[in-house]
């Protein structure tokens, strides 16, 4: 229990690390981007010399970056993350409008990859058939050829939706992974002897097999996350999609960068919170299986 | 397996050296236009057809072949050297140094690749010079790639560093320096050939991503990336099926690579 918590508490600091570090360089890139310091407002000919001069003094403190830094991670404690440069909104509210069909085409694309990789692992494992393994192992490696931007277009293409895109490019990974994991299970001398002693193939799976490779698959879905994540960017863009990713491509193209600097750190942390609580979980079933 | 790698072999090969022969076989430059043939189909002439602009689309594939097929070892290499030098050095000296570069290593790990390949190309001028837009991409994936290898050599180089034959150099009086580059490095090699293999299709994949998104290498320079963008106006597959000719020669580049990797995964193990 002790080492659970250490566990949980090393993470938490991960998290809280990269907040800083992300806080520290979100805040030097705007700083430095182009355009930062510029009002607009100073070109109104309505304003005298000292309504422009106090524009100035308004933004000396945000000249020095360790001061801009402290002023921008207060205002993000506050859940201020600033305004886009491109769109002129609040990146805020620009996240929390196209969060939600981010998060439903990852989940959706996910559970589709993880169904597919599971289905045909299992299968490969228990037929040990080399036709099958090598139809299998083709078929995926196809994929894992493929940038996944064609694969979003050839998605377009077909009219196919978007989170099927997501799953084909994320489950040759983890079909990679989990197939070995799988049959290295089912290999194993007491499984084998489990078989031979004609004990179901339902029983030796969830008695045997899944208690041995879940930490490790529980790994390779955390990683599946960032994968995900990754693919949401060509996925999106190119197919209409106004989600996050289609923003950071936007974002990019704009070079907008406190809207693009806030995403990226955002999904990290997404990300380290998805790798976390997969090595927490599975030290949890590693400890409760020793 | 082997009938498979000397297949992959001969096909790269073949790929390289049509690509390097891009001045004698491809019939004209590729940034050359044909305004009397805008989209046209392959003929004699123009044995792909020509692009929307009417540019020989066999000679940018050419071309573009060479471009891809050039800088994605070169940034493999660059991202290679960048790990030996953070992992290896770091797994060498262990202790805090060695705990230190594996939390960096993390960090950049945790961020998913194309965010922040997108993230450092927005930082870099989009409306640059064709041969600069190359450079940049092919540089950014070469001092961005080298994360996951680091790691491999951080913990090869770990155990390394507490073998015997390592112990009893040190105890010997060899002095540090002299251990690393005699008796450390020489021995990381095999993990850096898989590690360089590695990147190669990873980063042929990644530039091709970033050309389709249109972040990549700038027009008129043709890439993979670049050339696979003009998928996105297709309405079916059957409609020009001579635009897939890019995919296809991708796919069989990244397979080869991938096939030929397997050999050094085992070389590595």
């Amino acid at each position: 229990m002790r080492r659970l918590r250490w566990k949980i508490a090393g993470h938490a600091l991960a998290l809280l690390a990269t907040v800083l570090i992300g806080g520290l360089l979100s805040a030097t890139l705007v700083r430095l981007a182009p355009g930062f310091g510029v009002d607009e407002r100073e070109l109104d000919p309505h304003l005298n010399a000292q309504s422009v001069q106090a524009l100035h003094d308004a933004r000396d403190q945000d000249r020095n970056v360790f001061k801009f830094y402290f002023s921008y991670m207060s205002r993000a404690a506050h859940g201020d993350l600033g305004s886009s440069l491109a769109l002129g909104q609040p990146v805020r509210t620009l996240l929390r409008d196209r969060a939600p069909l981010t998060l439903r085409l990852l989940a959706v694309g996910l559970g589709l990859a993880w169904m597919l990789t599971l289905t045909l692992a299992l299968s490969a494992a228990w037929l040990r058939l080399s036709v099958y393994d090598t139809v299998t192992t083709v078929v995926s490696g196809t994929f894992l050829c493929l940038p996944a931007a064609v694969l979003a277009l050839l998605s377009v293409l077909w009219s196919v939706p978007g989170s099927l895109a997501i799953a084909l490019i994320v489950f040759p990974h983890t079909y990679r992974y989990a197939r070995n994991l799988l049959v290295k299970a089912y290999s194993r001398p007491h499984i084998i002897t489990a078989r031979a002693k004609g004990l179901g193939e339902a029983r030796i799976l969830f008695w045997h097999v899944v208690p041995v490779v879940t930490p490790q698959l529980l790994a390779v879905a955390g990683v599946s996350v960032s994968l995900a994540a990754g693919a949401a960017i060509p996925v999106e863009a190119l197919c209409g999609l106004a989600g996050i990713g289609q923003l950071a491509w936007q974002a990019a193209l704009a070079r907008d960068l406190p809207l693009l600097v806030n995403i990226t750190i955002l999904v990290t942390l997404v990300t380290l919170l998805a790798n976390s609580a997969a090595d927490v979980i599975g030290y949890v079933v590693r400890d409760q299986e020793a | 397996m082997r009938f498979w790698r000397k297949v992959a072999c001969v096909l790269l090969v073949l790929v390289i050296g049509a690509s390097l022969a891009a001045n004698w076989i491809a019939p004209a430059g590729y940034a050359k236009q044909y305004r009397d043939a805008i989209d046209a189909a392959p003929s004699r002439t123009h044995w792909l057809g020509t692009d929307e602009v009417g540019r020989d689309r066999f000679a940018r594939v050419l071309y573009g072949t060479r471009i891809s097929l050039l800088l994605a070892p070169a940034a493999a290499l660059l991202s290679t050297l960048m790990a030996a030098f953070i992992g290896g050095l770091a797994g060498y000296l262990g202790g805090a140094w060695a705990r230190m570069a594996m939390a960096v290593t993390d960090l950049f790990m945790s961020l998913p690749w194309l965010f922040l390949l997108i993230t450092a190309r927005a930082l870099m001028p989009l409306n640059v010079s064709p041969l600069v837009s190359v450079l940049v991409t092919f540089l950014l994936l070469g001092l961005l790639g080298w994360t996951a290898a680091a790691r491999v050599l951080c913990t090869t180089a770990g155990s390394l560093r507490t073998s015997d034959f390592v112990r009893q150099a040190r105890a010997a009086g060899l002095p540090r320096q002299r251990l690393f580059w005699i008796h450390v490095v020489p021995n990381l090699k095999p993990v850096l050939y898989a590690q360089f293999w590695i990147s190669i299709p990873v980063f042929i994949l990644s530039e091709a991503n970033l050309g389709i998104l249109g972040l990549g290498v700038a027009e008129p320079m043709p890439s993979w990336g670049s050339l696979l963008k003009e998928l996105e106006g297709l309405v079916s597959v059957g409609e020009e099926p001579w635009k897939f000719v890019p995919l296809i020669l991708l796919v069989v580049v990244v397979t080869s690579f991938q096939v030929l990797l397997s050999r050094q995964e085992e070389v590595a193990a």
